[in-house]
């Protein structure tokens, strides 16, 4: 359970450039597939591999590869989602950051088998710095005959450009993202039409995330099937989890579909176990909009059996007992942590990042964010916690885009599983050792009760 | 042709039609409410959720059921597709949540807003709203501005349908107006407050679903179901000249587009015939417009109203069923 396929090489020193990068095997996949395979022959072998999107998801990806309208005569694009901004989630920013012609072998190879001579990179906003490191690998990939025209001696052209984004959430949202790249505001789309037909300047586009890239060379070389044999049932292949919160060793690990989460959150080779000998109180598996999971839940179905992490064994159980495992975002409370004021600072996000088109999304997220605040400022009543659930339930799958779900979820499955800690904290605000009322004096309590 | 079948409903459509198109089609109470939606404006549509309808058969080819409620404005009918509206109880909870968000930051200034009684949101809100609120927080609010100086903007009424910013995108050249910021703190704003200077700008306050755009020349000078709206014509040479005129005794208070029954207008007026034709002598009067009884508007037009022929005591005023439904003891005649 802890073989590898996107870090091997990440401790090689100078990987980040091209000749190392060349020296460990990379590139081979792009002579592999555009000498020796025809696009079609790519696109099976990604179906073969089971791979599925890596951004939240988790849809097969050659089924989304295939859905690319044929007909069309416009150009096709490939555009690689690297808008990473899920709170809790970081480990595109690693493999980009540290190496870089991974994701640029995948878009090669991609944009072969889809036939897209133009590929995008969008990248979050506020990871300026790894527009620099980007476009450095990109100008290497030029100077040696990967991209530009001719790629390797034969027909195939192929440009690469970067887009920094200027710092939105909603823009990891594919439409939204498109829109943007399109110079234009990040609204979603409405959907149909999808941007397999009717994507970037109107053509025919892919959206993949970063991670789902970074596999294709491995697929290519070693083909779909080798890819298949990683991992477990149709959770196929390894998986990057960044871990962090109240843990030993937080950052980014390339796991295998398969590890139990006990493992995984307690052996030296991972997490290292929860600090200062505490003892587990929840995770929220899957980045900040999956439901949150009791320390009882995670580690165990409630069928009793092991939790693995995996898509399936993840989201075992549904709602009521399960979760998701997202974009991979593993964050770990202690029995210290305040869940309500946990809960708070996410509906703060959500509420920050919605884009303001659709009625539910624009008006609940900011209505969750108010009584929350107000529940974890002491103020709280106790028909808040069903008015909250009840905000929640309206905002779920009545939106445009999946931002109000993400929303929407973790409010719903804290107080599925943390009801009494939001009673307490409404019936004894103080008695929360992380209350913001005890840090307030009288005054500032009175002046919250007049608003 | 495909078939589609509404509320039980069954009719023949075109391919491509949307379920909302349908449903007006077959008119009545099958249509669901549309706030964002506009057919004169391509792009519209989706955005306020109200619409949502439930398709219980998704083709005749694969009857199943489709996962969430869909917008009625933006999902095209597939063949043999069964839709529920209002005979889904689904539908009606959500639609009532959905009426209670749009209305949670909404000031609920009816008295003092020029909009009363021919607002969409005070419609929808009838139809579908509570009587009381959850909301216990303070609402959102902006400052009235002006833009341009014959419409005024309230942000606070806005629902964010972005009607009038197709409306200054499609009719109007150099546009200059549109949404700053994002989320709930979103507003309808004008590039550096530049005025909104276009011959056809003003068709932005018949869009408006509510009273977030209203027209200054009109501002404060009547109620509208004081007023009787009259078809009137005048040769235009920017438009096509045909307009509602709203009449008090022989004065014309204020121009608008001609609206049908589901609030859009027919054609897109001037700014001239809208802002500067007030006098009686600049218009042919064709006649009065109909408006839906159940409009406030109509309120004010009874003409006549028959009293009961028999005035019974009320100890035995018992009315049959029949009587009740028919209305037969106090007739009403438009
Ligand atoms: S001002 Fe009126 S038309 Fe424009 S978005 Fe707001 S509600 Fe819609
Ligand atoms: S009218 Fe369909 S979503 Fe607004």
């Amino acid at each position: 359970m802890d073989r590898r396929i996107l870090l091997n090489n990440i401790a090689v020193p100078g990987i980040r450039t091209f000749e190392v990068f060349r020296s460990t095997g990379g590139y081979l996949s792009v002579m592999k597939a555009l000498k020796e395979m025809t696009p079609d022959d790519v696109i099976e072998e990604v179906k073969k591999s089971g791979l599925r999107g890596r951004g939240g998801a988790g849809f097969p990806a050659g089924m989304k590869w295939s859905f690319l309208d044929k007909k069309s005569n416009k150009p096709r694009y490939l555009i690689c989602n690297a808008d990473e901004s899920e709170p809790g989630t970081f480990k595109d920013r690693f493999l980009m950051e540290k190496i870089p012609h991974l994701l640029i072998e995948g878009m090669i190879c991609s944009c072969y088998a889809l036939g897209a001579e133009t590929g995008y990179i969008y990248v979050r906003g506020e990871f300026k710095y790894i527009v620099g490191i980007l476009n450095e690998a990109i100008r290497e990939a030029y100077q040696n005959g990967l991209l530009g025209k001719n790629i390797l001696g034969t027909s195939i052209n192929l440009d690469i450009h970067v887009h920094s984004g200027a710092g939105a959430y909603i823009c990891g949202e594919e439409t939204a993202l498109i829109e943007s790249l399109e110079g234009k505001r990040g609204n979603p789309r409405i959907k149909p039409p999808f941007p397999a037909v009717v994507g970037l300047y109107g053509s025919p586009t892919v959206v993949n995330n970063v991670e789902t890239l970074c596999n294709i060379g491995f697929i290519v070389n070693q083909g779909g099937s080798e890819f298949a044999r990683y991992g477990v049932g149709k959770s196929t292949g390894t998986k990057l989890i960044s871990a962090c919160g109240n843990i030993n060793n937080p950052g980014v690990y390339e796991i295998e579909f398969g590890l139990s989460v006990r493992e995984f959150l307690y052996s030296e080779k991972y997490c290292g176990g929860i600090k200062n000998g505490k003892e587990l109180k929840a995770v929220i598996a899957g980045g900040s909009s999956v439901p949150i999971l009791p320390a009882n839940l995670i580690l165990k179905t409630a069928a009793g059996e092991e939790r693995m992490l995996s898509y399936e064994s993840l989201a075992e159980g549904g709602f009521v007992s399960g979760t998701m495992l997202g974009s991979g975002g593993f964050i770990v409370f202690d029995e210290d942590a305040c869940i309500v004021r946990n809960t708070w600072n996410l509906t703060r996000f959500y509420h920050h990042e919605s884009c303001g088109q659709c009625s539910p999304c624009r008006e609940g997220t900011g209505w969750m964010e108010n009584v929350l605040h107000r529940i974890e400022n002491g103020l709280g009543k106790a028909r808040d916690i069903d008015l909250l659930v009840s905000i929640a339930a309206k905002i779920e799958g009545n939106t445009i885009c999946p931002l109000g779900d993400a929303a929407a979820w973790p409010v719903a499955s804290a107080i599925r599983h943390f009801r009494h800690e939001f009673e307490e904290h409404v019936l004894h605000p103080e008695s929360c050792k992380n209350s913001a009322i005890r840090q307030l004096d009288n005054v500032q309590i009175r002046r919250l009760e007049n608003v | 042709m495909f078939k589609v079948t509404i509320d039980n409903h069954t009719i023949e459509v075109e391919e491509g039609t949307t379920i909302l198109q349908a449903a007006r089609m077959i008119g009545g109470i099958v249509v669901p409410p549309a706030m964002c939606y506009y057919s004169k404006l391509k792009e519209s549509g989706g955005k306020c959720r109200t619409c949502l309808v439930k398709v219980a058969q998704g083709s005749a080819r694969d009857p199943r059921p489709l996962p969430k409620l869909v917008a009625s404005c933006r999902t095209p009918v597939a063949d043999g597709m069964v839709v529920q509206n209002i005979t889904s109880q689904e539908v009606i909870e959500t639609r009532k949540a959905i009426v209670e968000f749009l209305l949670i930051n909404h000031p609920l200034d009816c008295p003092v807003c020029d909009q009363a009684g021919e607002c969409d949101l005070q419609d929808l809100s009838y139809d579908n709203g509570k009587e009381e609120s959850r909301f216990e927080e303070a609402k959102r609010s902006f400052r009235v501005i002006d833009i341009g100086d014959k419409i005024q903007l309230h942000m606070n009424r806005c629902i964010l349908c972005y009607r009038c910013v197709y409306t200054a995108d499609q009719l109007t050249d150099k546009r200059s107006h549109g949404i700053l910021y994002r989320g709930d703190v979103s507003e309808i704003s004008t590039y550096i407050q530049t005025d909104v200077t276009n011959d056809f700008s003003g068709n932005m306050i018949d869009v408006c679903p509510v009273g977030a755009l209203t027209d200054k020349t009109f501002r404060f000078k009547n109620r509208v179901w004081f007023l009787n709206p009259m078809n009137a014509n005048r040769s235009c040479s920017k438009c096509s000249g045909k307009v509602t005129a709203w009449m008090r005794g022989g004065e014309v208070y204020r121009i608008t587009g001609r609206k049908d029954q589901f609030g859009e207008v027919e054609e897109f007026i001037c700014n001239e015939c809208r802002f500067e034709k007030k006098e009686l002598s600049d218009w042919t009067i064709e006649g009065p417009r109909n408006i839906k009884r159940a409009s406030v508007i109509s309120q004010n037009h009874y003409e006549k109203s028959k009293k009961p022929s028999v005035i019974l005591p009320l100890e035995n005023r018992t009315v049959s069923l029949d009587e009740f439904k028919n209305g037969s003891n106090n007739e009403i005649q438009l």
